[in-house]
């Protein structure tokens, strides 16, 4: 067979309309759903035995603290069970063959010796296996079996055998204890491997990374003393459901901890010893978030970073150092260490390095985590040899700052840390990105080989009495460790209409959902309580689940018992108890007298309204277009191109200016791109699906446009310094405005001998604490150039921290290859500047030679800070989003969902999110245009199933209610009963309702309720919160 | 100081209910008493339904919306403001004091301001029933911030 399409003939000149991503991490898995979720048929390639890539290994993610688990679970799940996704465990591709459009892939998948068919993963066989082996997935801290599954929530949650570890396979028969127990006969020892040819239109290489194994460098010690351990181990040991269950101790003996230090750069921005002269971008983050993790489960240990720059350069990670800095008592060490040495025999060991003060220091520490960067893996790399594809010398997939998804081979994209290390939510974005991509290529063959999802039919329940099933969820030991779920799972059975108690370690696992569609079907089940953690993130979850167990997906309740019991509780266990029972108590009466929900499905508007022509908007407005929908493009200027206007070159180097008249001129040409010149947003109506907005054009004219999505690419501003003498001395200029005289060799610049740079100006302070993320690496390039065009000249950088992430770090080491003089004034406060004659006397403390320096200088360079655009509060208030503490839009979630708002159809991209280097408002505005696209190839949207609904024997028609509707949904109706007497009502507009109720809470008949919140369940609650008939347990 | 009443909180969906959850992750901890009863929006909660909270023996009821101007649904937080009016004078005239009804606003971005809002209602509920039988041994109300 050759792929899904099999026996269909495809001419030429159709793309096939399936789609390979290669990778199962969160960025393969974000490309396979918004793919798959838009029309495609997508094969996910995994290499080990079940999809999650790093994210399931992890405790919690910055800076949200979110339990990693909680929050990638829902996603595994929606991935496992889509009608248009395939997953391919175990398998790896052998090469690629074909054209854009129509490849031809082989792909091979490894013998799993269990039949997935028949697996029911009920872990016998894992339980009477003899054999213990290093559990890779724990970082060998901890043993697993040789028949094992990867982790308790992997999809597909099947269990697989580990040939080399396996007796039977191994050793030529012996053992096969696990074949002979396997209740469902499920084990294959014949099993072979299969090798199968694939047609996909795409290929999306999501291929991840590896963590540096620092043994190779016997300075850290790591494989010869125990306590010393990397950063991924140290993350499994602070994991609730890890080998310890949460509790830290010395790996060499077993002891409480007490002094922990975190090296940071272990295998990054480390050319000498291990050629990764990168800097990994992620751990300074993920060392400050264990570390918080650690301090705060512990107060009373030691923990000390040693790093060479923090570098917090994402969206709410200043904050989130400075917290950890200020109020933790965590310490950070501005000190790179070059080796641990053992010190006595009892496992401690002794850290010496040089303070900033210009001190030797000897410091002992009883455990040491090393802070490992990213890698690409070497299988991955001569598979992108394999394929074709072009790497950086960092072994990264080789990539324009202007096409960030698209390798060098047409038609194969590419996202994730393949492209360069980065965190879960560039990774997120990428895949998005990718996904919109690919889109644009096969957007001739969408929907022609996906299959629509079909769910049983759903059982009427109106006439049955209510059968209640209660699943209480442990969330590992987040909800376990404090509520005694025993003693509420026994208590949740005495509740009338309760028929059938579960407790899950996690209710959003996969294993659960099959298990909770089986007591549906087995015990017949009408009515669902999930215990768990918020409706807000996994309400979706569950109701998928109904829904393909042949209920209606409305008749759920979530009991919140852990982020508003558990957590809040976290010291007293009894309390905690106690209310988890009155809170299952609540959701069961609720549930109890819920009735099924059919929302109302519409058409959707197939256009989109794109604010703010910068290179995020036109990037979001042209693949939109290319994908085939409608763009309306707002600009507020007469011309198109934004912040990028002022830029010349990217990071790597590409020239900007010629990138942007390219853009310019396909979006200005594309007949589906209407462009709006001096014209802005003065009112918005409608939702999701069916906006109508209106724009005021340069002369005051209105124009109404209407449209199914909505991007935010409002960009931002600069920051004019008041610091600095700026705009006092002429030869104090800002970064950009040096550029252009950079740039015309104007006559400051060319006679020139010694520039200043001095970076964080207006950024990292108590007014904006966040940092600029572009400036570090702006003024570096710069002074490069400025070097390379006449060697004597001198140059200093005065700087806090330098932050060129990634592969950026190679300009920095250029930069002091050449001689460029680095100055750090974070700890003595920021230079001063005075004229002096012809020029400016910079006056900073030197950290280096630990004196007072005095620079002349013929131009200071100020990097100068990125501002949130004034007009987004306007636009937030027009649209009801939030925007954070600095003016920047804040996304629906920080991790997952990062280019979308909690308000449906809206999306953001680019400097309105937070300052970012062109690259990545590049990729965010594709993958924002990606999620748009999704959303606008469903062709209909299902309306909010909450909306008000009138009860005609109780309304009396007097109209107070229409008053009150935000919505105008109400309208006032007279009618003739049977015997001719005319009489009132009101009717509601099923589509203009939102559900807010606020004419439930108005009528004083009850004669209009929201269904789903009617007045009856509410009050149903309350009765329950208060019913003290039954006696709390002790 | 034992105390043992419960007390109904109507956190909206968009701002005091995610607060609510904001307040779990950030793992601030608060008196066991709060009884979270989610709606769609502070406009949504009838005054009959408050009254009614309180003629089943919650010791107070708090209506928790998004800050004004802040409304999901445009304005509904200003319409329970106006009706807050009405549900005072209501107590007052069937007997319970007005103390016993609390309308705040809180941002999903405000679990702290939430938490202090839970620990005023208890501060002034406490006040209120100082002497009466609601103070007994044990039970799951105790007073976190109790000196």
């Amino acid at each position: 067979m050759i792929g899904h399409n099999g026996s269909v003939d495809m001419t030429a000149s159709e793309p096939v309309g399936a789609v390979m991503v290669i990778g199962g991490g969160i960025s393969g898995m974000r490309a396979a759903l918004d793919l798959a979720d838009s029309g495609y048929y997508v094969y996910l390639v995994e290499k080990t035995g079940a999809i999650g890539g790093a994210m399931p290994q992890y405790n919690k993610v910055f800076p949200t603290n979110d339990c990693s688990m909680c929050i990638i679970a829902p996603k595994l799940v929606e991935c496992g069970r889509h009608a248009n996704i395939r997953i391919l465990t175990l398998g790896s591709v052998l090469d690629i063959a074909g054209r854009p459009g129509d490849f031809v892939v082989r792909v091979r998948q490894k013998p799993r010796y269990v039949d997935t068919e028949k697996c029911i993963a009920c872990g016998q066989c894992s339980a009477h296996c003899p054999q213990s082996v290093d559990d890779p997935f724990s970082g060998h801290i901890a043993g697993r079996k040789a028949i094992y599954i990867k982790y308790p929530q992997a999809v597909p949650f099947k269990y697989q055998i580990d040939a080399e570890a396996c007796l039977y396979l191994s050793q030529e028969g012996k053992c096969g204890v696990c074949a002979e127990i396997c209740p469902p006969e499920a084990i294959r020892f014949d099993d072979r491997a299969l090798e199968e040819e694939i047609r996909v239109g795409a290929v999306v290489m999501a291929l991840g990374f590896q963590t540096f194994n620092p043994a190779v460098i016997k300075a850290w010690g790591y494989g010869v003393y125990p306590n010393v351990i990397t950063s991924l181990q140290f993350e499994r040991y602070l994991a609730p459901d890890g080998p310890t269950s949460g509790v830290l101790h010395r790996p060499s003996d077993g002891k409480p901890v007490r002094r922990i230090a975190f090296l940071q750069c272990i295998g990054s921005r480390d050319k000498h010893h291990c050629g990764n002269e990168y800097c990994s971008s992620v751990c300074c983050m993920y060392a400050i978030k264990e570390a918080v993790m650690v301090k705060e489960a512990n107060p009373e240990l030691e923990v000390t970073i040693f790093y060479t720059d923090i570098r917090t350069h994402g969206k709410e990670f200043d904050r989130y150092f400075e917290r950890a800095r200020s109020e933790t008592g965590i310490r950070f060490v501005r000190s790179r260490i070059h080796g641990v040495e053992p010190r006595g025999t009892r496992g401690d060991l002794r850290l010496h390095y040089i303070s900033v003060q210009g001190r030797q220091v000897e410091e002992i520490v009883d455990l040491v985590v090393l802070s490992v960067g990213l890698e690409t893996a070497d299988d991955m790399v001569s598979l992108a040899d394999r394929i074709g594809i072009q790497m950086t010398p960092d072994r990264f997939a080789a990539i324009s700052a202007f096409m960030p998804v698209h390798t060098s081979r047409e038609g194969i994209f590419t996202c994730g840390a393949f492209n360069g290390p980065r965190d879960i939510p560039q990774s997120v974005i990428g895949g998005s990105a990718a996904a919109a991509s690919v889109a644009v290529l096969l957007s001739g063959a969408r929907h022609s080989l996906t299959r629509t999802a079909s769910f049983p039919l759903e059982q009427d329940v109106r006439l049955r009495e209510p059968r209640i099933g209660v699943f209480i969820c442990h969330c590992g030991t987040n909800i376990a460790g404090v509520v005694d779920i025993e003693e509420v799972a026994a208590y949740a059975a005495t509740l009338a209409n309760v028929v059938s108690v579960e407790r899950n370690l996690f209710t959003c696992a996969q294993d659960t959902q099959d298990i909770m569609g089986q007591q549906i079907r087995d015990r017949e089940l009408n009515r669902i309580v999930v215990a768990a953690c918020t409706p807000r993130t996994h309400e979706p979850l569950f109701r998928a689940t109904l829904r393909s167990a042949g209920i209606n997906e409305y008749l759920l309740e979530m009991a919140n018992i852990r982020n508003q019991n558990a957590w809040v509780h976290g010291f007293d266990q009894q309390t905690a108890t106690a209310k988890a029972k009155d809170l299952i108590r609540m959701a069961v009466a609720k549930v109890s007298g819920l009735r099924a929900l059919h929302p109302l499905r519409i058409p959707i508007t197939p256009s989109a309204l794109v604010i703010g022509g910068g290179v995020a908007g036109m990037t979001a407005a042209l693949n939109l277009a290319l994908q085939g929908f409608d763009v309306h493009l707002v600009e507020k200027t007469g011309q198109l191109g934004g912040n990028a206007l002022h830029l010349f070159q990217t990071w790597s180097g590409e020239h900007v200016p010629r990138y942007l008249d390219g853009l310019r001129s396909e979006v200005v040409n594309h007949p589906r791109i209407a462009v709006f010149y001096h014209s802005t947003v003065v009112e918005v109506a409608g939702h999701v699906g069916n906006f109508t907005t209106t724009l005021r054009g340069d002369s005051g004219r209105r124009k109404t446009v209407r449209h199914g999505v909505v991007l935010i690419t409002t960009g931002a501003k600069r920051y004019i310094p008041e610091e600095f003498e700026y705009g006092k001395i002429p030869k104090v200029v800002a970064s950009i405005e040096f550029d252009k005289l950079h740039m015309h060799n104007e006559a400051r610049v060319a006679r020139g001998t010694s520039f200043v740079f001095i970076q964080c100006v207006g950024s990292r302070n108590q007014e904006r604490p966040y940092c600029s993320k572009s400036c570090c690496t702006h003024s570096i390039q710069s002074a490069i150039k400025l070097k390379k065009e006449a060697p004597s000249r001198r140059i200093y950088i005065l700087y806090r921290e330098i932050r060129t992430y990634g592969q950026r770090e190679r300009l920095y080491n250029k930069a002091r290859e050449l001689g460029i003089v680095f100055i750090n004034y974070e700890l003595h406060g920021p230079p001063k500047l005075s004229r002096e004659r012809d020029g400016v006397l910079v006056e900073v403390w030197d950290h280096v030679l630990h004196r007072p320096l005095q620079i002349q200088a013929d131009v200071v360079i100020l990097a100068s800070a990125t501002l949130a655009s004034p007009d987004a509060s306007d636009l937030a208030n027009l649209f009801k989003l939030p925007l954070n503490a600095d003016g920047f839009f804040q996304e629906a979630h920080a991790k997952l969902r990062p280019v979308e708002f909690h308000v449906d159809g809206v999306f953001v991209a680019g400097l309105a999110h937070y300052p970012k280097p062109l690259e990545e408002s590049i990729s965010q505005a594709l993958a924002a245009a990606g999620k748009a696209g999704c959303l606008l190839a469903r062709k209909e949207i299902a309306l909010e199933a909450y909306v008000a609904q009138v009860d005609p024997g109780r309304c009396d028609g007097c109209g107070l209610c229409i008053e009150v509707c935000p919505y105008r949904a109400i309208t006032l109706v007279e009618y003739e009963d049977e015997k001719g007497v005319v009489l009132k009502s009101v009717v509601i507009d099923q589509v203009l309702c939102k559900g807010c109720g606020i004419c439930q809470g108005t009528c004083p008949k009850q004669g209009v309720d929201v269904a789903g919140f009617t007045c009856a369940q509410i009050e149903a609650q309350v009765d329950a919160a208060l019913d003290d008939t039954v006696a709390e347990g002790t | 100081m034992n105390w043992d009443a419960k007390i109904i909180a109507f956190c909206c969906n968009w701002c005091s209910y995610a607060a609510a959850d904001l307040a779990g992750i950030s793992r601030l901890q608060y008196s066991g008493s709060i009884r979270i009863i989610r709606v769609l929006c502070s406009g949504m909660v009838h005054p009959q339904q408050v009254l009614h909270a309180l003629d089943k023996g919650a010791a107070g009821v708090m209506l928790i919306g998004c800050h004004l101007g802040e409304c999901h649904y445009l304005k509904g937080n200003e319409v329970a403001l106006a009706r807050a009016e009405v549900i005072v004078d209501t107590l007052e005239d069937l007997g319970y004091a007005s103390e016993r009804f609390e309308l705040t606003w809180v941002s999903s971005a405000e679990p702290e301001r939430l938490v202090k809002a839970f620990h005023h209602m208890i501060a002034r509920l406490a006040d209120l029933d100082r002497g009466s039988p609601v103070f007994t041994a044990g039970g799951a109300g105790r007073l976190i911030n109790e000196t």
